[in-house]
């Protein structure tokens, strides 16, 4: 059955966008991420505009995070104030990466940026999460136990001023990090559609030394809010978010990711993290293939606006 | 002086010539005048009909009769870009912009082109893919490389945007005939002219307008509306939309 889609101005079968949010969204239940990095690639391939892809990803983030946030805080797993700090670097972080957008975009070089920057992130995080799954792989095998860098271990980032006590998370580190942090991802977040847990997640754990008790429960709680403001902020500044689109995805996005969380329960943690970083590297090489290979069609149309 | 002369004589002589045109009329009907884009469009084909009237005896026209429709859709400045490598990475690198060139073009005739007119009549008349107008250079100077052009035309033939068809326009009878314009999902919305022009020994003997309007209706035409004029409001209504789903999402498949 065909839709036709308002914004993206495009007719795509209905059961097109729900499988791909059902799969997505299976990934995403799996690895307890939100998904978007896969996302918004899926639609620019299956001929959503980049620009409108970025910005109709953001609600779809926004939904699949809400519900495992309200999961997890039920359990208590989410640090507020530590999430609230971060929200606070995300919001502005989420300005930025707005503003940015707009002004490539009325550069004509947004697709360009989206592309570059998918190829070098997702390349850099993949392979560095690949190396670090085969080696805990291999000790594994090796008969040794798997050792995660204990807290305690302290690196710079802890040397730093403005300190502060997270409770829940039993943490004592300084502001700016903090801060840093959710702007980067309140940053790359808007502007390439990602809801960038797959980042945040590791941010958390190596630099500030958040436990695993609170670590997933926090990362969502804040994608869950700059997403959100993502939606507001491309829907008021470009008029681009696709309400249609984005509600499809995420009916598909929440259903998938409850069967994606089962079945990640029953596999090794090292193993995930091996699939994901292979997930994330085959997104990245596919981007640069787009950019590295000669296209074959070298010419494009843009409207620019109406005439008369 | 004596070229004036000689211009004005070939005008007079012209006219002497054009004189039987006004011996045809043109009758035509669109089986609507509007077609509405829901949410189920996968395109659409609007029918046009017409009639050659007589006025007085019919005149026995050398070769027979030809017709041309053309269907222009809303006008629309695009840009027309060539990928290029640039530091080892292929990207957009020139462009040629393109003012208020169609959207929509649907040229439908009983026959080829080139043997309804000759190249220069065609063009005096833009008729044909002569629609489509040059690039845009700088202000007021435009191209004449056609390169761009070319491609600007292919890729919306592609998109079955821009259709060129000699066997489009059908006749019944010597003086009946039916024209088919197709229009695909992606055609965009506004208001379309359909003009049908009567040929016959290389001159066009008559010319007959009408419009055709494609709106968006339902969902689609508030989702729009409401995103390009109520932009915040659109976007915090898609946040709580999204929110409210995975709240329901949570509450359903609640497993604690």
């Amino acid at each position: 059955m065909q839709i036709y889609l308002p914004i993206a101005e495009l007719p795509v079968n209905i059961f097109l966008l729900l499988g791909m949010g059902l799969a997505v969204g299976f990934i995403s239940g799996m690895f307890g991420i939100g998904g978007g990095f896969l996302m918004t690639p899926l639609l620019i391939f299956i001929g959503v505009l980049p620009s409108v892809a970025v910005a109709s990803v953001a609600p779809h983030i926004a939904a699949s995070s809400a519900s495992s946030a309200i999961s997890y805080w039920r359990r208590n797993a989410i640090d507020v104030p530590l999430a609230m700090m971060l929200l606070v670097g995300g919001t502005v972080g989420t300005a930025s990466g707005v503003w940015l957008f707009t002004l490539l975009r009325s550069a004509d070089q947004l697709d360009l940026i989206i592309a570059l920057s998918y190829l070098i992130l997702l390349s850099a995080v993949g392979g560095l999460m690949v190396t670090e799954a085969v080696r805990a792989i291999v000790r594994s095998y090796q008969g040794h136990p798997v050792v995660l860098r204990r807290p305690g271990s302290h690196t710079w980032i802890h040397g730093l001023p403005f300190k502060i006590r997270f409770k829940r998370s039993k943490i004592y580190v300084s502001a700016i990090p903090v801060l840093g942090i959710g702007f980067i991802i309140g940053f790359l977040g808007a502007l390439m559609g990602i809801g960038g847990g797959f980042l945040l997640v590791p941010m958390l754990i190596y630099f500030l030394r958040v436990p695993t008790a609170t670590v997933i429960g926090t990362s969502t709680a804040l994608t869950l809010v700059t997403m959100a403001a993502a939606t507001v902020m491309h829907a008021a500044a470009n008029h681009l978010v696709d309400a249609m689109l984005a509600l499809i995805l995420m009916v598909g996005g929440v259903i998938g990711a409850q069967f994606g969380a089962r079945a990640g329960q029953s596999m090794k943690a090292e193993r995930l993290r091996l699939l994901l970083g292979m997930l994330v590297l085959g997104v990245g090489v596919r981007f640069a293939l787009e950019l590295l290979v000669q296209p074959g069609q070298l010419f494009s149309i843009r409207v620019i606006g109406g005439g008369a | 002086m004596k070229r004036i002369a000689v211009a004005l004589l070939s005008c007079a002589l012209l006219a002497v010539t054009n004189a039987p045109a006004s011996a045809e009329r043109l009758v035509t009907s669109l089986s609507t005048h509007q077609v509405l884009v829901s949410s189920n469009f996968t395109g659409t084909e609007v029918v046009l009909f017409g009639s050659i009237e007589h006025d007085g005896a019919p005149v026995r026209r050398r070769g027979g009769y030809s017709l041309v429709v053309t269907v222009v859709g809303p006008r629309e400045d695009m840009v027309v870009r060539r990928k290029a490598r640039v530091f080892g990475i292929w990207t957009n690198a020139q462009s040629q912009t393109f003012l208020k060139a169609p959207s929509y073009l649907a040229v439908l005739s009983n026959r080829p082109l080139d043997q309804i007119a000759p190249p220069e009549t065609l063009r005096r008349l833009d008729v044909g893919m002569n629609i489509v107008p040059l690039p845009q250079l700088a202000a007021g100077i435009r191209s004449s490389d056609e390169t761009f052009r070319d491609e600007l035309i292919r890729l919306r033939k592609q998109k079955h945007l821009y259709v060129e068809d000699a066997n489009g326009v059908t006749f019944l009878t010597p003086d009946l005939f039916r024209a088919n314009i197709r229009l695909p999902a992606e055609a965009p919305v506004g208001s379309y002219e359909v003009e049908v022009r009567l040929f016959a020994e290389n001159t066009s003997l008559a010319r007959e307008t009408s419009a055709l309007e494609v709106v968006k209706v339902g969902v689609e035409q508030f989702l729009a509306t409401a995103a390009r004029d109520h932009g915040f409001l659109y976007g915090l209504a898609t946040a709580l939309l999204a929110l409210l789903t995975g709240w329901l999402a949570s509450i359903i498949f609640r497993r604690d």
